[in-house]
């Protein structure tokens, strides 16, 4: 392997504050009931910042603040001049996005690479997109006249934390609805240094409302009687309880929850494509992504070769310091995600799966784990089954087409399915039988605003992007 | 001459094609008539029927599916009086025909609808289209008995989902005469399967069921009910649609959101490229 000199991005581009407090009404404010917690630098285990944690008292406060505004302000306000607000956060987005990327790999641990080359431009253009629709919603499809729902509870993860706050908001208030965002307990930061640029475009206040704290808040205010639509990006357990808390109210839901994706592999398939599909499918954001290709289907006959150039690429893969713009590979998001991963992978072995990973040096302080597959897994291993969420590949293979189908559908998830063949009948055939939310054919992981996201069974339920991303905000 | 005995017809469950009696061996006297109480076995084997029957309705062409709904129209339209027999009035009769013809028409129309292309901000063919979500379970209205029936399960199967239904327990007899119309009209069998009997008996079952992708509260009264089986319905993150408005007019043109509730949008991306 290449040795490479360190090309670290400096990090003076972003201050970040010694302590947050919450966003509610346009201003930060000290949470009346709630304590802290600190937010860490996956990294390097540093302590970036200490942030408020809101009680279900800030919680009521953050929801009747967002219900004024409604009332008040932004839902009797032309749809041209919400809008108008969408384009200047978007625009301002952009003009800040070198700092929005370091602060989110500070905090997430990710590639800067990635922060800087995927993240940032989804969001600005996610932002762009929904300012469109802000005063074309009588042409959406929903009706001459549709109407915004009211109050938005939304509580997003930790794995896209700036990107998944924009499929939230930018949708949720393109169609008239404030917003109650909680952002994840280990990567609030770039949600704070959003409500900044909410005051720098002169967003009225409580339009856009950010409280950080983690499981009880997040359902002190998913529960309050005061919110009209529930908005939930996370694991499909939690989005369960959600499920329930909500049964017999009037709040309408969404919910983008796990996945375990197939990644289907034909022997038609040109292998270094594939190849590079299958490393971006998995390793990509450390496989923090709830539509990673974690199971790869290879045919039969072509998977000795597959599997030696897939472990000859993972070889080279660069894990370390993730605002070092060389680094493939950053690190895994919290310990209690790295407890969860090891966890897994040890079941892995456990139940007679074979373990590889290159040879790799992990630092020795933060969270890290090693690009790892495993062959010889069965349909009812539990890395087969259980979504990980980290670098961890488990192999499968197949002979027909048909088997490829029963197997990549053989799982409760339904969010993605990667296909990777030469032949354009095969494509669509396997494409017409896959039941998931999104089917990637020779590519992989990509995402625009214009395009639906959402899953088919225990995904969850509701679109994100495009057209359809609407429905979730508006009376339909 | 004496005048001739009437042969009377026997009221019974609608599974899979074919018309059983409920396994319990029970039945309740509704309508002047002996009903079978479904049993929340019966419920399951509906829902067996109901998923076999999945792959060739939601694999048939829209074309198809569109012919099937406007034959069920046709056969409708053959047996006006003897819905209005049973108790319907003519004007609930006759929405209920149209209402069926109208559904009939948006087989091949909903991908054109409610799918399209996605101009990606790259070299990428990106295409969503609707796809049905797969077994829904339905309660069914009270009253109207045929109306009501009609306006919920058109929208669930015009797109390929298969139903089992809980028809009212009140005025059951026109979902069965439903079936018998169902079951002349080249429908599959297991596209539709009618319930009769208690709904706090067979609901919960359908609500709890693993294998059923939706449920549709609408008939639902009682809220604790409602809310009980939407609770239910979260274990495997059934689709959801909540129970209507007691005042709600069934006679009012329904819009789509009965068909769009139940669908399911993939989308799938592909490389341009020479």
């Amino acid at each position: 392997m290449f040795e490479y000199a360190p090309a670290p991005e400096s990090r003076s581009v972003v201050e970040i504050k010694p302590s947050y407090g919450l966003f509610v009404d346009g201003k930060f404010v000290e949470p009346a009931d709630g304590g802290s917690f600190k937010s860490v630098n996956p990294a390097t285990e540093e302590v970036l910042a200490e942030i408020a944690e809101a009680g279900s008292g800030d919680v009521d406060r953050a929801v009747r603040a967002a219900r004024t505004a409604y009332e008040k302000v932004w839902s009797p306000m032309p749809g041209r001049d919400r809008a108008k607000y969408l384009y200047r956060i978007a625009r301002i987005i952009q003009e800040r996005s070198r700092e929005l990327a370091v602060l989110e790999s500070l905090d997430n641990g990710k590639p800067i690479k990635e922060s800087r080359d995927v993240d940032l431009p989804l969001v600005a253009a996610h932002f762009f997109y929904y300012a469109g629709w802000a005063d074309k919603l009588q042409h959406a499809g929903f009706g001459a006249d549709p109407k915004p729902l009211g109050v938005a509870a939304q509580v997003i993860p930790w794995n896209f934390p700036l990107l998944m706050l924009a499929w939230k908001i930018a949708p949720a208030l393109a169609a008239g609805n404030t917003v109650v965002l909680k952002p994840a307990e280990t990567t609030p930061l770039t949600a704070l240094l959003f409500a900044e640029i909410c005051q720098q475009a002169d967003l009225p206040p409580g339009v856009v409302n950010i409280v950080t704290g983690a499981g009880e808040t997040g359902r002190a205010l998913v529960e309050h009687p005061g919110v009209d639509k529930v908005a939930f990006t996370g694991s499909t357990e939690v989005g369960r309880a959600i499920a329930r808390s909500v049964a017999g109210t009037r709040k309408k839901l969404t919910l983008e929850l796990g996945g375990k994706a197939a990644n289907i592999v034909f022997d038609d398939a040109p292998v270094d494509q594939a190849v590079e599909g299958i490393v971006n499918g998995i390793f990509f954001n450390q496989g923090h992504v709830c539509c990673a290709g974690s199971r790869l289907l290879v045919q039969e006959s072509v998977a000795d070769r597959v599997l030696e150039s897939l472990k000859r690429r993972m070889a080279q893969l660069r894990l370390g310091d993730p605002l070092d713009k060389n680094t493939d590979i950053g690190a895994i998001n919290s310990a209690a995600q790295l407890a969860r991963i090891r966890e897994l992978s040890d079941a892995g072995s456990a139940e007679g799966a074979e373990r590889w990973s290159p040879p790799c040096e992990l630092p020795e302080r933060g969270f890290w784990f090693a690009p790892t597959i495993f062959t010889g897994v069965t349909q009812a291993h539990r890395i087969a089954r259980e979504e990980i969420f980290g670098p961890v590949l488990s192999v499968l293979t197949f002979r027909t087409p048909a088997e490829a189908v029963e197997k990549a559908n053989n799982t409760p998830y339904g969010l993605s399915a990667g296909i990777w063949t030469d032949k354009g009948s095969r494509i669509l055939w396997m494409a017409d039988r896959l039941r998931a939310g999104v089917v990637w054919a020779n590519t992989f992981n990509k995402f625009d605003p214009t395009s639906p996201f959402g899953g088919y069974k225990e995904s969850g339920y509701g679109r994100e992007g495009g057209r359809h991303g609407l429905e979730a905000y508006l009376n339909v | 001459m004496s005048e001739r005995v009437a042969v009377r017809k026997t009221y019974k469950l609608y599974i899979g094609g074919k018309f059983p009696r409920s396994e319990s061996g029970r039945s309740y006297l509704v309508q002047d008539a002996n009903v079978s109480l479904a049993s929340r076995k019966d419920a399951r084997d509906a829902v067996v029927a109901a998923r076999a029957a999945v792959k060739g309705w939601a694999g048939a062409t829209a074309y198809n599916r569109g012919q099937i709904l406007y034959r069920v129209a046709e056969m409708l339209e053959g047996r006006r009086e003897q819905f209005v027999a049973l108790g319907a009035t003519a004007d609930e009769v006759d929405a209920a025909i149209d209402r069926w013809v109208w559904y009939a028409g948006w087989s091949d129309k909903l991908a054109q609808v409610y799918g399209g292309a996605n101009p990606v901000a790259g070299p990428y063919f990106n295409l969503s289209a609707p796809e049905p979500t797969g077994v829904v379970a339905v309660v069914a209205p009270e009253r109207p008995a045929l109306l009501g029936l009609v306006s919920v399960i058109a929208p669930a199967i015009v797109s390929g989902n298969t139903v089992v239904v809980a028809a009212s327990p009140a005025e059951p007899l026109a979902a069965i005469t439903l079936a018998e119309v169902l079951a002349t009209s080249d429908l599959p069998g297991g596209v539709v399967n009618v319930l009769t009997g208690r709904i706090g008996e067979t609901a919960p079952t359908l609500a709890a069921h693993m294998d059923v992708n939706a449920v549709d509260l609408t008939g639902v009264a009682d809220a604790e009910l409602a809310a009980e089986l939407e609770v239910k319905a979260a274990e495997n993150l059934k689709r959801v649609l909540r129970p209507a408005p007691a005042d709600h007019d069934w006679f009012a043109d329904p819009g789509v959101t009965r068909m769009t509730a139940l669908l399911e949008t993939k989308t799938v991306w592909h490389p341009k490229g020479v």
